[in-house]
């Protein structure tokens, strides 16, 4: 196939401008739940088949591919069949997955019909964080659309089959993310990842065989179901297939979603996005959320696929490209993702629970430019008793902006000790300082002051 | 005082939802602050009952879970991103601005029991930065003066609107929603933000689409003539050899990008 692609190919997002897209008949109008009767004219497994041929790979950061998540599920267990779409998009940075169930919640739940048929489950639930309210109305009210168009409930489309979706909004809290951690969330627990083996594809949700998917991933079936493996093999690079949507956020001109084939480059979505904003040059940035080690302006050309962005040392995640521009002063930014992770940390296990605690002591320090060089090897000694040796993905995510930024900006964590605190000014990195319509709030210098409330101020 | 009979109506009929109800238990606590305007003793209890648990099992929930809040909050949860990307952007200056206008700290409401102000993690609206809730519903690309508009007409009970969203509505209103309860407020805002379209408005403008799609807004636009000019930098070649996608266990493992994922699926394996 030589077949040249479109820089952007919108599929998920091809409705979003619509009048009233999140409405069952804007949704059908495009042929909504055309998706359904393709499947239901398929042997379950041959839709399974379908999907793995397509190549689609999880879209909410880990990549595995998603028709091989679904084949683990055992077909000999007496026990029912969930699928359960991880919907608590939370990671610093990602902004796809809110947006797209706004814009059109029937994409996702068409998918949850789908995706539930090939893996034989007849119970499904979304779990959506809870902090979006009009999200949440949103998707309920497709769901009830749904329902009494006949889409889900009893013998859908005269099909035979049966299938009950419930919304479930969280309650607040990073780690739900975490697919085990949202099993027990789900199960009306806290929320803290479960040790594996065994997995959810064997013992899940009530300790049965589970899917868990990323919305996105979801989102993506029905459109395979429509224009065929090949079709989205088509797209994207060599074992990165199909599209995604790319979140550009920070100092760019045009922040949004991008929805393009997996291999676009930093250097083009910047292009896309009419560059970084005037006066000012790229400094560092995320490819995939706070958890991805960070980049600079030396990786405008890694192609953003599985692949290319591992090979350059980091990971794709979410797509989610936080841009920061040179008012920006990096250890500001990795102190206030370190406190993040310190305050999500679920405090299952001591390696994330302390050590993330430790992190920020040492980098609020160091922000202050108190302490010596010797604390940045002090700090790489901590991540490294966090990275792998915490329970769950959380904690080797918090290591990951502190490692990445000691590597490209060691200098500047000097800086702090040499200026005896931060060289920058954070009021030149708002939206509002270069537009002379600033409010002259006086924050205090890099937010140190306020940094050391919020410590207090939590949990 | 003990949860009126309706209340505990409706907790079970949330529970009622799940193939077992103490899947609930999160919607049930929403639909607690929602009657008590916080998660009360009281709550706890009913929640217990109809769940046959003991008080400290719902406590130990409840108390992990950010969205709940043990002390009374205002009609107008008010939470400020501060974190990285918002707060760099303007967040930390929004939240300060806030501090100082409402005179309150962080998880703190006003006098007047109007205003709950605190300052919130990442929102998922990173393109909108920097980003404000109230009770959940976004404020978008808000500046410290907005901020301050916004939350006085609140206080005047006037009557605002979320960016990307419904009219706003009380705290302990979107908790009702927010525990599986509709209100008819759905259909009040916009499909999406400028943000949101910022890449389908360019596939538009240049008529990109995948392969085979009719471009976005073409059908709308009449089917204008499409001529594949002036874009050659921008489509990519794909190479003729693809590997295509992994059709075995093994290959997928080397193929995806965690270690986490890889060592998990050796034990699966071995587990076999």
């Amino acid at each position: 196939m030589t077949e040249p692609v479109d820089t952007l190919t919108p599929v998920l997002t091809a409705n979003w401008a619509d009048e009233r897209s999140w409405t069952l008949p804007a949704y059908e109008s495009r042929g909504g739940y055309d998706a359904l009767d393709r499947a239901f004219a398929m042997a379950p497994d041959d839709v399974v088949a379908m999907v793995k041929d397509a190549g689609l790979r999880g879209r909410g950061g880990a990549g595995f591919p998603t028709g091989m998540k679904w084949s683990f599920i055992p077909k000999d267990n007496p026990n029912p069949t969930y699928l359960v779409v991880n919907a608590d998009e939370s990671e610093p940075g990602t902004c796809k997955d809110i947006p797209l169930m706004m814009a059109s919640p029937h994409t996702l739940v068409e998918g949850v019909i789908v995706s539930s048929y090939a893996i034989g489950a007849n119970r499904a639930f979304i779990y959506v964080r809870g902090e979006v309210l009009h999200v949440i109305r949103r998707l309920r009210a497709a769901v009830r659309e749904a329902y009494a168009a006949g889409h889900l409930g009893q013998d859908i489309h005269g099909s035979g089959f049966d299938l009950e979706l419930v919304v479930h909004a969280g309650a607040g809290a990073y780690i739900c993310g975490e697919e085990t951690a949202l099993l027990d969330s789900l199960e009306g627990r806290r929320g803290q990842p479960r040790l594996r083996p065994p997995f959810p594809a064997v013992a899940g949700l009530y300790a049965s065989p589970t899917v868990i998917n990323n919305a996105e991933s979801i989102a993506s079936v029905p459109s395979i179901l429509n224009h065929g493996a090949e079709w989205f093999a088509g797209m994207g690079t060599e074992k990165s297939n199909g599209f995604g949507i790319f979140s550009l956020s920070g100092h760019v001109v045009r922040p949004g979603q991008y929805e393009a084939p997996l291999g676009i480059t930093l250097r083009e979505l910047l292009d896309l996005a009419g560059g970084i904003r005037p006066g000012h040059e790229l400094k560092f940035w995320t490819p995939g959320g706070s958890s991805t080690p960070m980049f600079t302006s030396e990786h405008l050309d890694v192609p953003l696929d599985f692949e290319g962005v591992a090979a350059a040392g980091s990971m794709l995640g979410t797509r989610a490209l936080q841009i920061f521009d040179d008012s920006v002063c990096v250890l500001r930014a990795v102190l206030r993702w370190t406190e993040f992770y310190k305050h999500e940390s679920c405090g299952k296990c001591t390696p994330c629970r302390e050590g993330t605690w430790w992190l920020v002591q040492t980098l609020t320090a160091l922000e202050k430019g108190q302490g010596s060089e010797a604390d940045l090897d002090l700090l790489l000694d901590q991540c490294d008793n966090i990275l792998g040796r915490a329970f769950c993905a959380l904690g080797d995510g918090a290591t990951s902006p502190i490692t990445s930024s000691i590597k490209y900006f060691r200098d500047e964590y000097l800086a702090h000790l040499i200026q005896g605190g931060c060289p920058f000014d954070p009021a030149a990195s708002t939206v509002w300082a270069d537009s002379g319509a600033a409010s002259a709030s006086g924050v205090t210098p890099a937010g140190s002051v306020e940094a050391g409330a919020r410590t207090e101020a939590h949990r | 005082m003990a949860l009126d009979e309706d209340t505990y109506a409706e907790l079970r009929e949330i529970g009622a939802r799940y193939p077992q109800a103490r899947s609930g238990l999160l919607p049930m606590l929403h639909l607690v602050q929602s009657v008590e305007g916080k998660v009360t003793p009281e709550g706890i209890e009913a929640c217990a009952d109809v769940l046959g648990l003991s008080p400290a099992e719902v406590s130990g929930v409840a108390t992990f879970y950010t969205m709940y809040k043990r002390r009374p909050v205002g009609d107008y949860l008010v939470g400020v991103c501060t974190n990285t990307l918002c707060a760099v952007m303007g967040g930390d200056a929004v939240f300060e601005r806030l501090q100082q206008h409402l005179g309150v700290g962080n998880d703190e409401t006003t006098e007047d029991g109007r205003i709950t102000l605190e300052h919130i993690e990442c929102n998922a609206a990173c393109d909108y930065a920097p980003v404000m809730m109230v009770n959940w519903e976004f404020v978008d690309e808000v500046t410290p003066d907005s901020a301050v508009d916004l939350v006085e007409d609140l206080r005047q009970g006037a009557e605002r609107t979320s960016t990307r969203g419904a009219r706003l509505c009380t705290w302990r209103q979107a908790e009702r929603v927010l525990a599986g309860f509709e209100d008819d407020r759905v259909d009040e805002g916009p499909s999406a933000g400028e943000a949101s379209l910022a890449g389908l408005r360019l596939a538009q403008e240049h008529a990109w689409s995948a392969p085979g799609l009719q471009p976005p807004g073409a059908d709308r636009a009449g089917r204008a003539e499409l001529s594949g000019d002036g874009q050659a930098g921008s489509v990519r070649e794909r190479g003729a050899e693809r590997e295509g996608t992994p059709d075995d266990k093994h290959r997928a493992v080397r193929e995806a990008d965690t270690h986490r994922a890889e060592s998990e699926t050796v034990q699966e394996e071995s587990d076999d």
